[in-house]
C-alpha cells in the first residue's frame, strides 16, 4: 500500500488537471447570430421558411476544412430559415452509415459518393423518394447524365451536390512553353508527345498509386478513362453493371492500351525511377516531379490541385495545370470520367425538404462555389463565382456540349470488386501479371 | 521495476530447492553483459519509429512530405507549428482540439470505473459465495470473451434508437439521447464490452486468496461486504490497476465504439475522431498527424508511468500465485 499522503497529492495532480480541461471547454461555447427572418437579406430564403427551431442533420464523407466551406455556405440559410443543420463527417462514411441505417438510426440527410451504395439503400428502402417539387427543381438545374446515377428503378432519390473531373492530364505550362510542347487533342498526339519526350532521354509520365489500403485506386481511373475512350459510353455502362464480363476482350484492349503507359519503362516514373516505382509512390506525390521538371505529365483528378505545395501557380501560364485527357476518336464526342456526392434523404419532413431543395437549389451551389475549392454540376453554376484555375476549366468541360460524363466505374461496381480486387488487380497488373490472368481474378470475385 | 525485481527475487530463491537450479542459471544467464546488450538493442529498435514520428512531428510540413525524418539530423529545420496547427487550429466545424480531449477523459474515466465496480463485486461472488449455477454463470462469462464486440455493434445501436420489442410489444422504448445524454450510450457500450474479461481476470485473482483468511474472518462474524471491503479489496488492488491500465488504454485509442455510439459531433466525440479527420477530407494534410499522434499520447504516459508498479506487481503476482 502506498503512503497516504502521496496518493493524496496523486488524486490533487489528477483534479487539478481535469479542472484545467474543463475550464479549457467552458470557454468553448459558441453563440448562434440570429438574423431577422424579413430582412431584406433573407429574401431569398422566404421558400424556405416556416420551420424555425427544426434542426436536420447531415452526415457525410466531407471533414475538416472542406466541412469548414460547406457548412459556411449554408449558414446563411440557417440564420434566416431558423433551420439548424447538424453536420458530421467522418471518414469511416460508408461503413457507419450502413451500421446508422442497420441500427435504425439514420441522420435526416446524407451526402453519398457512391451510386453503388445509393442504390443498395433505396433498394432496401431505406431511402425517401424525392417529391415532385424536389424532382423539378432537380431537373431543371443537372443533366440528365448525373440524375440517372441516383435514379433506382425509375424513382428518383437524389440531387448532385459537389463533383470532380477525372479525365485531366496535370503538366508545366511553363515547362511545355519553353520546349515548344502543344496540348495534345488526340490521342495519337498524346503518345506523340510521349515519344517525342522519352526520346529526348526524359521521362514524360510520373504515376503514383500507392494510397494506404486504397493503394491501386488511380490506375482503376486510367483504365475506366480508357474503357470510356477505346468503346462507347454503352459498353461502359454495360462493363460497370455486369452487363458485359470484367474480362471481355474489349476490356482487355482498354488496359493494353493504359499499360502502353503505365508498363512502359521508357515513359514511366518520372522522378521516382522504373515501373516497380509505381505502387510505392504516394499518389499525393505522384505528381510532383511535374515542378521540379523531371516529369512532363500526369493523369489526376482536378483535386489534384490541394496536394501541390503551397505557392504553386496554378493556371494556363503557371507552374501547373491540366488539360483534358484526349479522346481516341474526337468525333465521338467527349468522354469524362468523373464523380461527386448525391443529396439523399432518409427521413422525410417539411424541414428536411427544405434544406434539400436548398442544397438542390443554384444559390446554394454558388454560395459554396464563391468560397473555393469546389465544383457542381449544377447548370446555373456562374462560372465567374468559381475560384481557381482549374475549377474554372473543370466546369467548362463539364458543361461542354459534346461531353459525355460517366462516373468512376469503381463507385459503380459492388464494393467487393469496386474497393477491393479491382484496386489489388492493379497492384499486381503494374508489377508484371499479365492482363488477361489480372482480368480473369476479379470476373471471378464479381459476387454472384 | 525495481520493486518488483526486489520483491520477487526472494519468491524465486525460496521456490527453487538448490542453489544451483533452473532458475538461478536462468538469472544468471539473463544478466550477462551480451544478454543486457541484446535487451538494449531490442529496446533501441522498437523505440525507433516512435522517435522517427517525434522528429517528423517537430519538423516544417515541406519537409515531413518530401524527405525522411532521419534527413532532420544533416539538415536541421525544426518547427512547432504542427503542434500549433493541432492543438490551436480552429476549424469551425469541429471546434479545438480541447474539447476532444475533455471528452475523451469522460468518456474514458467512468468506462474504467464501472466495469470495474460491477466486475470486482461479480467475481468476488462468483469466487466465495456458495449458490447454485455458480459455475455455470461463470463459463457462460468466461464464454462471453469469444463473441467480437462487432457482431454486438448493431444490435445495441438499434436498442437505444428502437428499444426492445417482441412483436408488438415494447419491452423497453427507445433511449432518445441526444447531443452530451450520448455519453451514457458509450460507457453503457464500453462497460458491456469489458465485463467478460475484467471478471475473468479478477475472479481468477479472487479465487486463489488464501481460504483460511476468509474463514477466519467469517469465524470474527464478518459478513459478505464487510470482507469484500476489508479484506479483498485491498489485496487484490494490484488485480485491479492492472485492468484499469488494460481498460484505459482501450477506451483510450478507441475509435470503432466512440464513431458509432457518439457520433462525430463535437460534443460527445473523443479525441480519436477528431484524429481521424485531422489529414482532411482528401488526406492532404497528413502532416498533421504527427503531433496529433503525441498530443493524445500524453494522458495514457501519465496513467501507464504513474501505475506502473501496480501494473508490473499484478502481472507477476498472477504468476507467482498459480
Amino acid at each position: 500500500m502506498a503512503v497516504p499522503s502521496r496518493r493524496s497529492r496523486q488524486a490533487l495532480a489528477v483534479a487539478g488537471v481535469l479542472a484545467l480541461a474543463l475550464g479549457a471547454t467552458a470557454c468553448s461555447g459558441e453563440s448562434k447570430s440570429g438574423l431577422d427572418p424579413d430582412s431584406p437579406e433573407c429574401a431569398p430564403y422566404s421558400d424556405y421558411q416556416g420551420h424555425d427551431g427544426e434542426s436536420v442533420s447531415i452526415y457525410a464523407s466531407i471533414r475538416d476544412k472542406e466541412a469548414d466551406l460547406l457548412q459556411e455556405a449554408w449558414s446563411r440559410f440557417e440564420d434566416c430559415t431558423g433551420i439548424e443543420i447538424d453536420y458530421n463527417g467522418s471518414g469511416e462514411f460508408e461503413a457507419q452509415l450502413q451500421v446508422q441505417v442497420d441500427g435504425g438510426n439514420p441522420p435526416d440527410i446524407a451526402l453519398i459518393p457512391q451510386p453503388g451504395l445509393l442504390e443498395r439503400f433505396a433498394r432496401a428502402g431505406k431511402l425517401k423518394p424525392m417529391p415532385a417539387d424536389l424532382k423539378a427543381i432537380a431537373d431543371a438545374n443537372y443533366p440528365a447524365d448525373w440524375l440517372k446515377y441516383a435514379t433506382v428503378d425509375g424513382q428518383a432519390y437524389g440531387t448532385p451536390l459537389g463533383a470532380n473531373v477525372k479525365s485531366f492530364v496535370w503538366y508545366s505550362p511553363k515547362a511545355f512553353a519553353e520546349k515548344g510542347y502543344q496540348i495534345p487533342t488526340t490521342w495519337a498526339e498524346l503518345i506523340a508527345l510521349s515519344d517525342k519526350i522519352a526520346d529526348s532521354g526524359q521521362k514524360p509520365w510520373c504515376v503514383g498509386l500507392e494510397s494506404g489500403d486504397a493503394t491501386g485506386w488511380p490506375a482503376t481511373d486510367w483504365i475506366e478513362d480508357l474503357v470510356l475512350r477505346t468503346q462507347s459510353p454503352e459498353f461502359y455502362d454495360q462493363w460497370t453493371t455486369h452487363g458485359v464480363p470484367f474480362n471481355d476482350p474489349r476490356v482487355v484492349e482498354a488496359v493494353d492500351q493504359v499499360g502502353s503507359i503505365l508498363k512502359n519503362p521508357r515513359y514511366v516514373n518520372g522522378g521516382y525511377g522504373d515501373v516497380k516505382s509505381l505502387t510505392t509512390t504516394a499518389f499525393q506525390e505522384g505528381g510532383l516531379p511535374i515542378l521540379q521538371g523531371q516529369c512532363w505529365m500526369h493523369r489526376q483528378a482536378n483535386f489534384y490541385a490541394n496536394y501541390l505545395p503551397d505557392g504553386t501557380k496554378v493556371g494556363p501560364d503557371g507552374d501547373a495545370y491540366a488539360f483534358y485527357l484526349p479522346p481516341v476518336d474526337p468525333s465521338k464526342g467527349k468522354p469524362l470520367l468523373g464523380g461527386g456526392e448525391f443529396t439523399v434523404a432518409f427521413t422525410d419532413n417539411p424541414a428536411v425538404q427544405a434544406v434539400r431543395r436548398y442544397l438542390a437549389s443554384a444559390d446554394y451551389a454558388n454560395a459554396r462555389a464563391k468560397l473555393g475549392n469546389w465544383i457542381s454540376p449544377n447548370k446555373h453554376l456562374d462560372i465567374n463565382n468559381v475560384a481557381e484555375e482549374v475549377d474554372k476549366l473543370s466546369m467548362q468541360v463539364l458543361l461542354d456540349d459534346a461531353a459525355i460524363f460517366r462516373f468512376d466505374g469503381s463507385d459503380l461496381m459492388p464494393a467487393a470488386v469496386g474497393t477491393g480486387t479491382f484496386w489489388k488487380g492493379m497492384i499486381d497488373w503494374v508489377n508484371g501479371k499479365d492482363t488477361k490472368s489480372t482480368l480473369d481474378f476479379i470476373e471471378g470475385s464479381w459476387p454472384k | 521495476m525495481t520493486t518488483a525485481t526486489t520483491t520477487t527475487a526472494p519468491a524465486d530463491a525460496k521456490r527453487t530447492p538448490t542453489p544451483g537450479g533452473t532458475a538461478a542459471r536462468v538469472r544468471r544467464r539473463l544478466s550477462h553483459p551480451v544478454a543486457t546488450a541484446v535487451s538494449i538493442l531490442i529496446a533501441v529498435l522498437w523505440t525507433v519509429p516512435t522517435f522517427g514520428l517525434f522528429v517528423s512531428s517537430l519538423r516544417p510540413e515541406d519537409e515531413i512530405k518530401t524527405t525522411g525524418w532521419w534527413t532532420a539530423f544533416t539538415n536541421p529545420q525544426f518547427t512547432l507549428e504542427n503542434y500549433q496547427e493541432v492543438l490551436f487550429g480552429r476549424s469551425a466545424s469541429s471546434g479545438q482540439l480541447a474539447s476532444y480531449f475533455v471528452n475523451s477523459l469522460v468518456i474514458t474515466i467512468p468506462s474504467v470505473l464501472f466495469p470495474l465496480a460491477f466486475a470486482s463485486l461479480a467475481a468476488y461472488a462468483l469466487a466465495w459465495i456458495n449458490f447454485r449455477g455458480r459455475d455455470w454463470i461463470y463459463i457462460g462469462i468466461f464464454a462471453l470473451q469469444i463473441v467480437p464486440l462487432q457482431m454486438a455493434l448493431v444490435p445495441l445501436l438499434s436498442f437505444f434508437s428502437q428499444g426492445v420489442s417482441i412483436g408488438d410489444v415494447t419491452l423497453l422504448p427507445a433511449w432518445n439521447l441526444d447531443d452530451e445524454e450520448k455519453f451514457i450510450q458509450v460507457w453503457f457500450a464500453h462497460t458491456c464490452f469489458a465485463l467478460p474479461f475484467a471478471v475473468f481476470l479478477l475472479h481468477n485473482f479472487i479465487a486463489q486468496l488464501p481460504k483460511d483468511l476468509m474463514e477466519a474472518a467469517r469465524v470474527d462474524g464478518a459478513t459478505h461486504p464487510k470482507i469484500f471491503r476489508s479484506i479483498v479489496l485491498p489485496l487484490i488492488v494490484p488485480a485491479l490497476a492492472a485492468f484499469a491500465i488494460f481498460q484505459f488504454l482501450w477506451v483510450w485509442n478507441d475509435l470503432l465504439v466512440a464513431l458509432i455510439f457518439a457520433g462525430g459531433g463535437n460534443e460527445v466525440a473523443p479525441l480519436t475522431v477528431r484524429l481521424a479527420e485531422l489529414a482532411g477530407t482528401r488526406g492532404s494534410e497528413w502532416q498533421r498527424l504527427t503531433s496529433g499522434a503525441f498530443v493524445s499520447i500524453v494522458i495514457p504516459l501519465i496513467v501507464f508511468l504513474s501505475l506502473q508498479r501496480y501494473f508490473v506487481r499484478g502481472l507477476l503476482a498472477g504468476g507467482v500465485k498459480g
